[in-house]
């Protein structure tokens, strides 16, 4: 994967925070030594390649009412699993699905993060995904302690 | 403070995305029929006071070279927070939470080289209290969406 010189330099301006001012991009494009119009069409390509995912807020998830969030840990049959995560990926509670590999200990391989306003409420949607999907083999695990959560720098060496 | 209905609908629009135009807080405030203005500073208080947490770009970091994993680490009880103080030092692991289960801390890595996340690893492996490790590679990244519809 090849990235010019200003791409990285946009992909590090960019992944600080985005100024809340009337022309956000132009003092970036500023920062940056490029002209407004040469990095929203880039923005506009990497969005297009799948670069960029969003452009836009993540909120404080506890703050605005969504107090609680599980990971829930599946053991879905390999055969089904697309056709169960295209079910769970529906509901907007669910904000990440994964399949992961295994251990001889472990043996859930699929992994939804779902958030909702309670650990009973948690409780009770994991028990509908089951019922929607009919995967019954699952656990629930409540966050005890956020140690860390922040994005990912990239291009920083 | 609580949020009004102004501030959610003004928050799933941010979280649907910003636009790639001039004025990006002036076609929200078309949006919702007040003046950029009003976007503007109503953004800047609730940044302030906590209910964002970041506006900004977030890239699929395998599109950029870098790949993630999760990673569970079974810890004898009364090493977790030195073990967990360790592992927030990496800037390459991005969320650690302790967790309710056998494997009491779940941490994520994104590095650019599979020697650097062997390194890291073998790095935590070794530390006073750490019992066992689980790296839990994905193949299938079936959804990422962090957004919440404020109602």
């Amino acid at each position: 994967m090849n990235f010019t010189e200003t791409d990285k330099k946009i992909i590090r301006a960019l992944q600080s925070d985005f100024p809340i001012c009337s022309e956000p991009y132009k003092v970036i494009a500023e920062d940056i030594g490029i002209s407004q119009e040469e990095l929203l069409q880039r923005l506009e390509d990497m969005k297009k390649e799948g670069i960029l995912r969003k452009m836009g807020a993540v909120l404080r998830h506890v703050e605005v009412g969504f107090k609680a969030n599980a990971l829930v840990v599946w053991v879905v049959p390999p055969e089904k699993m697309d056709e169960v995560a295209a079910k769970m990926c529906a509901h907007s509670e669910v904000t990440h699905c994964y399949d992961r590999n295994t251990a001889p200990d472990w043996p859930y391989n699929f992994y939804t993060m779902i958030h909702m306003d309670s650990k009973e409420s948690c409780i009770e949607f994991a028990r509908e995904l089951s019922k929607e999907t009919g995967i019954d083999q699952y656990e629930l695990q409540f966050t005890e302690r956020e140690w860390k959560k922040t994005s990912m720098q990239y291009f920083m060496e | 403070m609580e949020l009004t209905a102004f501030d959610k609908e003004l928050l799933n629009i941010l979280q649907g995305g910003v636009q790639f135009v001039p004025k990006p807080y002036e076609a929200m405030a078309k949006q919702l029929g007040v003046s950029e203005d009003r976007v503007i500073s109503r953004l800047q208080e609730l940044k302030k006071d906590g209910f964002i947490r970041k506006v900004g770009a977030f890239f699929n970091s395998d599109k950029l070279g870098y790949s993630g994993t999760l990673v569970a680490v079974k810890i004898e009880p009364d090493h977790v927070a030195d073990v967990a103080a360790k592992i927030n030092e990496y800037p390459e692991i991005t969320h650690n939470y302790q967790r309710s289960c056998g494997y009491g801390l779940w941490f994520t890595v994104i590095t650019n080289s599979d020697d650097r996340r062997k390194q890291i690893l073998s790095e935590i492996r070794s530390l006073p209290g750490v019992i066992s490790l689980l790296d839990l590679y994905s193949q299938k990244k079936y959804k990422i969406n962090v957004q919440f519809k404020l109602k």
